[in-house]
């Protein structure tokens, strides 16, 4: 259909303008990170490995990053133990208050950060509880249930209710076709969900930034060293935080592809109306 | 089908989760924004308006919400600008090689914040890599100033952060247009700009309505970017609160404004899915 | 393969309890969504192997009936009995029924021979006897070789076999099908049709068969129970509903029929220009009278018959028969078949016998 149609000049230009002003920067933060001189200065000379060298040196980084995975398996571990219910529970049970419980979980998803860590930090002060990463993981589990609850809610919405009444016809029970039914034709979903969730939870910072306690995470960690003045090193573990979301990212598109066979993906996840009922 | 167990055991956990942590914490900030700190550095729990009146009172907060709500404004304004033509090319234009430029959108999206933000700090210094490189082609014999820790800084880098956002949604509006109604535009003698204007446009006001909820929302109730980037002219109402419960030590007055802050965006978002029912037809 | 088959044939045998002949009884029971009313007031019976067809347009309650037997919607009144036992109120895993779906729903992330256990897997049945009975039931239904094979790369008749073994496999009292056969195409449907109720006699396990398609429940059913706007019009045998049908609604939705008003008045129907002899009591009657039972006058009348004069309207080809519309004397329009290639004239004159045309109940308008 587009063959038959005028093309137009300027709209590519764009297009390719809009790439360069979405990449560049990131471009420019790799290469930097192989800059000997610093920072700063152009043209860039003298590429060299030592920003890595000294990254990989620096104790405190990977003490962060460890901190940061253990954050993420435990925010992931909520945000799914209760996302996946959460949208079971849209999909198929009708109870008062529904829509705005719908809301509510969806909610941190779109608010800024500093609103879900503000609130739970006046929780977490007022319950007396001290700041840790535990408390970070509560946030982080709090602000991504919704993430977990679009993802699986759309997979439900494809999901065939004639399968489940088969299940239970042959004699399975509820939990059996769960497990046995459900949770399989939710593989994908549930999978993406996982990995947008951990990817998430290791780049967060707004809502960290009011819930730490005594241990950075890695984000928190360079934050507090971009406060003391910038080196090349910073760009090294960025290009590295890159490449890592990258790939995870593109794992998840992967993941959706095969879902829903779509060029749409993700669209939902920033939907804010109504789900189809 | 499903029995009421089945639906009490998916229902009630979620809800439980987040009335504490959802519910509890909103009413706790409502709390907050009626007590005081008394000048012993403790907060009281007795109920006035006080913080409500200081933040009437006194044009520093006002000033801050505006410039705030200035810098959101911008933001969205050149987000739309560079995601509506980007999103209309792939949906009408890209032909086969719309999957790969998606992806291409989608990375940006969800790679993390601090690392672009940083990006363009390293970027926009005064020896930093624009200004060095402007001077090294002679186009500048001093570094610009205004180009970081300015207004400047901060919508530049939250209008890269949030283009993405305001793309997808849009997109997904224009691939739902039906294609045959753009042909039958064309049919009925319209020229492709007509099509435009008359067709396209107005079936893909709910995605523009999202994305721009988006960019505005996330971009008005932000503090990072300022702080890394923004400088003293740079400061956003976010930055206030973040001195109120660090710093200040106020928690009472910072929980008012945040409290506002939560008011005006579920106000927005409530207006968005408004606009957004009116102009979908399906 | 043929223990199997025994083996189903012995379990209803032995469950057939003294107290209630009736497999399954369906009392008084009724079902909204909302303000709309889809079954009112129905109670119906399965006997021990019986095939039982429910008929019915689209948004007449069949499925919905099927489903409330099946355990996925609930009866906002009435009562479901198998034998001695309340079947309502139980959750579909504990009803000994199985259903075949409109589309099968195959587990698609499961092998065929994984679908067909899945029941039995489920039921926690020792592996060895699950293998057997699942090798027993792909036997029966011919799918043998594709038992590896997942749903997606087989065909849709194969699938339809599939789901049979399936809920087969678990010996259930009683098999719901709901239009099993909707998805085929013409020709594989009418073989399945046979197949179908082959291996219904065969197993002997009552069927259930919800279909909106009138010829495939005259071919397949003992019975039928026709249904109108949720409730039952008659339930009757293929040959009873269709001689003796009870409504003027039954007599329409199955064959082609002609439906004769008239007045009865001591023992005469007048009916336009006609009126043959009757045992009804007088006030209005209608007769429903099947194209079939009119013929053209040939020689001299047969006795008995109802005789009227008239000209052909239309006439049109069926293969084997014609269908002649004919303006009667009076203004009535008959519809007959006759054999084609019959010759007829213009003008022409037709005749019934009394005992044809069948008095049945005026049905009232619903939507």
């Amino acid at each position: 259909m587009s063959a038959d149609r005028p093309r137009s000049r300027w709209l590519p230009i764009h297009a390719v303008a809009v790439f360069a002003f979405l990449y560049l920067p990131i471009a420019v933060l790799i290469l930097y990170s192989f800059n000997r001189q610093g920072v700063g200065g152009f043209p860039p000379h003298h590429l060299t490995l030592d920003w890595y060298r000294i990254l990989f040196a620096d104790d405190a980084i990977w003490d962060s990053v460890l901190n940061s995975v253990e954050v993420a398996f435990a925010a992931m571990a909520i945000a799914l133990a209760f996302g996946i219910p959460a949208a079971l529970a849209l999909d198929r049970a009708q109870f008062p208050g529904k829509a705005l419980f719908r809301r509510l979980v969806l909610l941190p998803l779109i608010l800024p950060g500093i609103i879900t860590g503000l609130s739970l930090l006046m929780l977490f002060n007022l319950a007396g509880k001290r700041l840790s990463l535990l408390t970070i993981v509560l946030g982080h589990g709090t602000a991504l249930i919704s993430v977990a609850t679009t993802e699986v809610f759309a997979g439900l919405q494809k999901l065939d209710r004639a399968q489940e009444e088969a299940s239970l016809d042959l004699g399975a029970t509820y939990w059996q076709t769960f497990w046995r039914i459900t949770v399989p034709n939710l593989k994908l979903p549930i999978i993406g969900a996982a990995l947008l969730i951990f990817t998430l939870s290791m780049d967060e910072i707004a809502v960290s930034f009011f819930l730490i306690g005594r241990e950075n995470t890695l984000p928190l960690e360079i934050w507090a060293r971009l406060r003391r003045g910038i080196t090349p090193e910073i760009n090294a573990i960025s290009t590295i935080i890159f490449v890592f979301s990258l790939i995870a990212i593109v794992l998840w598109y992967r993941l959706r592809v095969r879902a829903e066979g779509g060029t749409e993906i993700g669209a939902e996840l920033l939907e804010t109306s109504e789900p189809h009922p | 089908m499903f029995s009421r167990a089945y639906k009490t055991i998916v229902t009630a956990p979620p809800l439980v989760w987040v009335t504490i942590f959802l519910i509890v914490p909103y009413a706790l900030m409502f709390c907050y924004s009626f007590w005081s700190v008394s000048s012993g550095q403790t907060i009281v729990h007795s109920w006035n308006l006080q913080n409500y009146h200081e933040l009437l009172r006194k044009p520093v907060y006002w000033e801050t919400l505006l410039r705030s709500i200035w810098i959101a404004a911008r933001v969205t304004l050149f987000s739309l600008a560079l995601g509506y033509p980007l999103a209309y090319f792939l949906s009408f234009y890209a032909g086969r090689r719309k999957d790969l430029l998606y992806q291409l959108v989608i990375i940006p999206l969800w790679v993390s914040y601090l690392v672009r933000a940083y990006a363009w700090k390293t970027i926009l210094g005064s020896d930093g890599v624009l200004n060095t490189f402007l001077q090294y082609v002679h186009l500048t014999s001093h570094p610009l100033e205004f180009l970081l820790y300015s207004p400047f800084a901060v919508v530049l880098t939250l209008t890269h952060i949030y283009t993405p956002f305001t793309i997808l949604p849009i997109y997904a509006a224009l691939e739902h247009i039906p294609r045959n109604l753009v042909e039958a535009s064309t049919d009925l003698g319209a020229t492709p700009t007509q099509t435009f204007w008359k067709v396209i446009l107005p079936l893909s006001i709910p995605g523009v309505v999202a994305g721009a909820t988006f960019a505005f929302v996330l971009s008005l109730g932000d503090f990072l970017a300022p702080l890394l980037l923004g400088g003293p002219s740079g400061i956003m109402i976010s930055n206030v609160v973040v001195s109120l419960f660090g710093a200040a030590y106020n928690w009472p007055l910072g929980a008012a404004i945040s409290l506002g802050m939560l008011v005006i965006v579920v106000n927005l978002l409530f207006l968005s899915e408004k606009l957004e029912k009116r102009w979908s037809f399906s | 393969m043929a223990t199997f088959k025994d083996s189903l044939r012995t379990q209803t045998a032995d469950s057939q309890g003294p107290a209630n002949p009736h497999l399954l009884s369906i009392r008084n029971v009724a079902k909204s969504f909302g303000r709309n009313q889809v079954l009112r007031n129905v109670s119906l019976d399965v006997a021990e192997g019986e095939f039982l067809t429910i008929l019915g347009e689209s948004g007449s309650g069949k499925t919905t009936l099927l489903r409330i037997i099946a355990g996925f919607e609930t009866a906002n009144s009435g009562e479901l009995w198998m034998g001695s036992e309340r079947l309502d109120g139980q959750p579909p895993y504990r009803r000994r029924v199985n259903t075949v779906f409109q589309h099968y729903a195959l587990f698609p992330h499961l092998t065929v021979e994984q679908n067909v256990a899945y029941g039995l897997r489920v039921a926690k049945r020792p592996e060895a006897e699950t293998r057997q009975r699942v090798a027993e039931a792909l036997a029966m239904v011919k799918m043998t070789a594709q038992a590896s094979a997942k749903p997606s790369r087989i065909s849709g008749g194969q699938q339809q076999r599939v789901a049979l073994a399936r809920a087969l496999v678990n010996r259930p009292r009683l098999l719901l099908l709901d239009e099993p056969l909707s998805a085929l195409d013409a020709n594989l449907r009418r073989q399945m049709q046979v197949e179908l109720k082959s291996l219904q006699r065969e197993v002997g396990t009552a069927f259930v068969f919800v279909t909106h398609d009138q010829e495939e429940a005259m071919v397949m059913s003992d019975r039928i129970a026709l249904l109108r706007s949720g409730e039952l019009e008659q339930v009757a045998t293929p040959r009873e509903i269709y001689s003796r049908p009870a409504t003027s609604y039954v007599a329409q939705f199955i064959g082609h029929t002609n439906l004769l008003k008239g007045e009865v008045q001591a023992g005469t129907v007048r009916c336009g220009a006609i009126s043959w002899r009757t045992e009804l009591p007088d006030g209005p009657a209608l007769f429903s009278l099947r194209p079939e039972h009119i013929r053209p006058v040939q020689g001299a009348s047969s006795p008995g018959a109802v005789r009227v004069r008239g000209h052909l309207l239309h006439q049109a080809f069926q293969g084997s028969t014609e269908l002649i519309r004919v303006a009667a004397d009076g203004g009535m329009v008959l519809t007959m078949r006759v054999a084609s290639g019959s010759s007829l004239a213009d003008h022409l004159e037709i005749e019934f016998s009394a005992a044809d045309a069948v008095a049945v109940r005026e049905s009232p308008e619903r939507i």
